[in-house]
């Protein structure tokens, strides 16, 4: 096949060629697409913004800010106010856990003023499909339905299994208990609004 | 063999995924509905492509003994590129295929046509060879997704018909390697027929 011999430098010339062009044209793409997906990652965000909290009319992406969240507070938060005019009317807090089945889910929790979760969306999951991706509100409703309207200091919001009052995802005991893991994080950085407040 | 001949090859009698079994990884992992089958073949099918055509432009300057990895180099630019502009322009399409999209770098289908079909015949005859093949491919991974999906979840193409689940073990590992052995016995059987 090959016309050219493989000689020492006819190698080199080649990987180097094929290499160099295959670079350049990946870092023309990369710049082209950049702003394109920070935009499509952005209107996710917004959408579940607005699925979790009543409806508002600012800006929440601009006025998001961070709080300290775990024990150490080596780590944080994102906050999203909702506000209508200058009245803040909730929270939507983007919180995480390691302890899904397949590692880390993400969620957008929604809170009202009072303490009660609004709703909540799933940004990320890698959970099994047909079984931990119950989780999405769209793929089992119920499951969701049992958070809202519930303020966390009031309800005990984990699985039976582990003494709360939820019914856990049928055979999906480590996603619900996961999923717990990430509102009552997410209820944690609402509580620490709420004393920084006053 | 006709130019007809090479397209058609890749569809029943050399279905790289029923026939010839390459990428079963991507094959298994992704076929859980039919849509992401048909967005994975999809993706598989332009990587295959764009690839056959380069590799069969610069295969006179490529010295024998560095072919593979100026390959694999080719092929992976392919992979970033269509997973770039998945992200940003199928977002929803992106998330639900996301990790098996650089997994075809190593999608053994690809580099196997590079090597046995590209390197060795003309730009145009790689470009057919890479259209059917990929399609075959594409039409293997629908098939399984399809079938999946309706033993799974009761829903074809994400339109629910039954209520509640179906077989759960079908969106699952292994009735994945259930749903692809039967795939494959009538896929051979329907071969020996018209053979």
């Amino acid at each position: 096949m090959a016309k050219k011999e493989s000689t020492f430098l006819n190698m080199v010339l080649t990987l180097f060629l094929v290499s160099a062009v295959a670079s350049t044209t990946l870092g023309f793409v990369y710049e082209l697409t950049k702003a394109p997906i920070a935009e499509a990652k952005r209107q996710k965000k917004l959408s579940a913004i607005k699925v979790v909290v009543p409806s508002f009319d600012n800006n929440p992406d601009g006025e998001m800010f961070k709080v300290p969240a775990g024990e150490n507070g080596t780590d944080s938060l994102e906050v999203y106010p909702a506000k209508n005019g200058e009245e803040v009317i909730g929270y939507a807090i983007k919180t995480y856990t390691n302890q899904g089945f397949s590692g880390l889910i993400e969620l957008m929790v929604g809170f009202e003023l009072s303490g009660n979760i609004h709703n909540i969306s799933v940004l990320y999951h890698a959970e099994t499909p047909g079984l931990g991706d119950k989780m999405e509100e769209k793929k089992f409703p119920k499951w969701v339905g049992q958070f809202k309207g519930k303020n966390p200091s009031e309800h005990d919001l984990r699985v039976k299994k582990d003494g709360g009052e939820l019914d856990a995802i049928t055979a999906t005991t480590i996603s619900s208990r996961a999923y717990c893991d990430a509102v009552d994080r997410a209820h944690r950085a609402f509580e620490f609004i709420n004393t920084q407040d006053q | 063999m006709s130019r007809l001949k090479t397209f058609t090859n890749g569809f029943i009698k050399e279905n790289p995924a029923f026939v010839l079994l390459l990428g079963l990884c991507p094959l298994l992992g992704v076929t859980t509905s039919a849509i992401n089958g048909l967005g994975m073949g999809l993706a598989t099918t332009f990587v295959l492509i764009m690839s056959n055509i380069v590799v069969s432009l610069v295969k006179d300057f490529i010295p024998a003994k560095v072919r593979i990895p100026s390959f694999i180099v080719i092929i992976a630019t392919f992979v970033t590129l269509v997973g770039l502009v998945m992200e940003a322009y199928v977002p929803a399409l992106y998330e639900s295929l996301g990790l098996f999209i650089p997994l075809i770098v190593v999608n053994c289908l690809v580099l196997g046509r590079a090597e046995a079909f590209a390197s060795k015949n003309s730009t145009l005859d790689s470009i057919i060879d890479g259209s059917g093949m990929g399609l075959g491919f594409t039409f293997a991974l629908t098939l399984l997704g399809s079938v999946r999906e309706i033993l799974g979840s009761g829903s074809f193409f994400g339109m629910k018909f039954i209520e509640g689940d179906g077989m759960l073990v079908f969106v699952l590992s292994p009735g994945a390697f259930l749903a692809m052995g039967y795939l494959v016995v009538l896929i051979n059987k329907i071969n020996k027929k018209t053979a």
